[in-house]
């Protein structure tokens, strides 16, 4: 028996208090998620209970109790404060997949600092926009990394601090400090921050098709919506091994790679270096993994290296699978039943929402290729494309959209009111976040468009924006043009998304050239690989295309829509129209 | 076979490793499943290989396995030079 059990009866019997149940947790109560996933589950007796299981490259590997969780985040925040960090201060930690990562995350939360965490790959161009943008007090990186950092530290005024945590501490530089959280002075106590469920938590950087990436500003309280479907959807249990395979620079990585998993105090793993299917299988294999959730980006790298690779491990353990970032494709869901026995879940949700909201559920029939059907205390619909009212036809393509105030819901972009504002349709001009949130008349729309079939299941059909979804992540396409005209060699340049058979959507970029350059292979590899060194190897454009001139409207906006649809092979209506736009 | 393994190695070496990574990266060091190269950055290595040896490498035969090392690299160059 799943722990959800009927779906249907869970959807007649709802009321978010439950999520309090599952914690365990009572009014008054701390509320604070760096305690909550540490000395809370020491508290109810997991001490020694095993929290992580950490592998990296060239066979190291470590394992943490909760005990040394509690500990070891103790360290962290009694570190920070001690140079003189105070709540709601932005920490960022910019670090591959390390132990450091994790319990660094919660000492942060643990002293009252809001948590921002960003991808590792990041070039210091994509890192000094968020970390300007956030007006980041301190970052906690390691020696590897800590270069992008040097490179772009004169530009940012609040960033007081840089913490190495890895590394050689001989090859420092003035005012860096150093802190090995493993050789420091073990911190058994520390006054965690009085936090309640509206305290900022976590920040999280996210990409829209116009302006910079924004930060989705999180609250400790969203740990309520995290625990309940990680006991729900991922059907996660005290004795189960949990492998979430994202990122913490990435909301997956923080919501079900932290949060999720250690507030019910269960064992995880984590993975920090590159894909392979035999590496992959094989750490499933050697830590008896129980429950893994993946994207499916993975899942079809994994679908390409065949049947008979998966024969040769032990995967018996494997008990549920799901899977997050871009929809899954029905073949994926139909090979996975095939080799593993066991179909993958398909889960949506996004950086905003904090948590999963439409899913597939263990015992509840999956429709391979849907999305699943709405959490029970979520309401969603799909909006109309242009009236902005709920679709009743079944079929019918529209705008996915949730009635706003579910427990981790985003409470803010950071210093963007009138952005939030704008994905709410109708909203009054002078309404603020909190009133936003309290309107039960207005729709949060999410930017993904979908449709509804019959007997309620979500069916993903795309973006309603120009945001590239590669491999689960979402770039943005001015980030990249941006990025683009800065190559000497480039005038104009539009990025769009192509279809890739692994990724979904790859980048592609279209350009004209300055005077004097010409299209080469040299100039094409040079582009690539200053993109990927500025932005991210995600950012890097996959293809380029020299174009004479670049289509635009007739006010001088890049027509990206029209280039998009004919990557795609999709109908590019009518141009002289669209030029008229 | 040397001499397009150095190249190679010189390429990786140029575009992957930062200047003062104390990492010696030689022959056979892993790229992918170290987490040196990761599986986006390919594709940059991929156009390298296709343009300097005027070859076309099929995607899927462009495997973290087949790039995980020089060596390896140079194998799957070698096979689509005929």
């Amino acid at each position: 028996m799943s722990n959800i059990g009927s779906y249907e009866q869970r959807l007649k019997d709802f009321d978010w208090s439950i999520a309090k149940k599952v914690l365990d947790w009572k009014e008054g109560e701390l509320l604070n998620i760096g305690a909550i996933c540490s000395d809370r589950v020491c508290a109810r007796g997991g001490a020694d209970r095993t929290a992580m299981i950490w592998e990296g490259f060239g066979g190291k590997k470590k394992t943490f109790t909760f005990d040394d969780i509690r500990v070891y985040s103790n360290g962290f925040a009694q570190m920070l404060e001690s140079l003189g960090i105070k709540p709601g201060d932005r920490v960022c930690v910019f670090m591959d997949k390390i132990p450091a990562l994790y319990i660094s995350f919660l000492g942060v939360l643990k002293m009252g600092g809001i948590v921002q965490p960003l991808f590792s790959a990041f070039g210091d161009e994509s890192l000094e926009v968020r970390l300007a943008g956030a007006g980041t007090t301190a970052i906690l990186t390691t020696q590897k990394h800590v270069k992008k950092v040097r490179a772009i530290q004169d530009k940012l005024p609040n960033l007081k601090h840089v913490v190495v945590v890895e590394g050689d501490q001989g090859k420092l530089r003035e005012g860096e400090h150093f802190y090995d959280f493993e050789t420091a002075p073990r911190v058994e106590a520390f006054n965690v921050y009085k936090s309640d469920s509206e305290t900022p938590s976590v920040l999280h950087y996210t990409s829209g098709t116009t302006g910079q990436p924004k930060g989705a500003q999180h609250v400790h309280g969203s740990v309520m919506g995290q625990a309940l479907t990680s006991q729900w959807v991922l059907d996660l249990r005290e004795d189960d091994i949990y492998w979430c395979t994202a990122d913490p620079g990435w909301v997956t990585g923080t919501s079900y790679g932290i949060i999720g998993p250690w507030s019910l105090g269960v064992t995880q793993c984590v993975l920090d270096s590159g894909f392979t299917s035999a590496r992959w299988y094989q750490f499933v294999q050697d830590n008896k993994v129980t429950v893994w959730y993946s994207a499916p980006t993975a899942i079809r790298s994994l679908m390409r290296d065949g049947d008979e690779i998966v024969k040769t491990f032990d995967l018996s353990r494997l008990r549920h699978l799901a899977s997050v970032g871009e929809p899954l494709n029905s073949e994926a869901v139909i090979w996975s039943e095939k080799v593993f026995g066991l179909p993958f879940h398909d889960t949506f949700w996004q950086t905003e929402t904090g948590a999963m909201m439409i899913t597939n559920y263990p015992g509840m029939k999956i429709k391979p290729g849907s999305m699943g059907k709405p959490f029970p205390g979520i309401t969603a619909t799909v909006l109309d494309l242009k009236t902005h009212r709920p679709v009743t036809e079944p079929g019918v393509v529209g705008l996915i959209a949730f009635r706003p105030g579910w427990p981790s819901m985003f409470r803010e972009y950071w210093e963007r009111p009138d952005l939030y504002r704008s994905k709410f349709p109708g909203a009054p001009s002078n309404a603020t976040p909190a009133e936003l949130r309290a309107n039960q008349d207005l729709w949060y729309v999410s930017g993904d468009r979908a449709s509804i079939d019959k007997d309620g299941y979500y069916w993903f059909v795309g973006r309603d924006d120009d945001v590239i979804n590669t491999g689960g992540h979402l770039v943005g396409p001015f980030e990249v043009e941006s990025a683009l005209i800065e190559h000497e060699a480039i005038a104009e340049a539009a990025a769009v998304g192509k279809p890739d058979a692994v990724n979904m959507e790859v980048v592609k970029a279209f350009v004209t050239l300055n005077p004097g350059f010409e299209p080469s292979d040299d100039l094409e590899l040079s582009i690539m690989n200053f993109i990927r060194k500025r932005l991210s190897p995600l950012a890097m454009p996959q293809e380029i295309e020299y174009l004479e001139k670049l289509p635009k409207t007739r006010s001088g906006k890049i027509l990206r829509r029209y280039l998009r649809a004919l990557e795609w092979g999709e109908d590019t209506g009518d141009l002289s129209t669209l030029e008229e736009d | 076979m040397a001499e397009m393994k150095d190249v190679i190695l010189q390429y990786v070496i140029g575009e992957y490793v930062d200047e003062d990574d104390e990492q010696d990266v030689g022959y056979d060091t892993p790229l992918i499943s170290s987490g040196l190269v990761d599986s986006f950055s390919m594709v940059s290595l991929k156009v390298f290989l296709e343009k300097k040896y005027s070859i076309k490498l099929p995607d899927d035969e462009a495997t973290p396995e087949a790039f995980d090392t020089v060596t390896s690299i140079c194998r799957l160059v070698k096979k689509h030079q005929g």
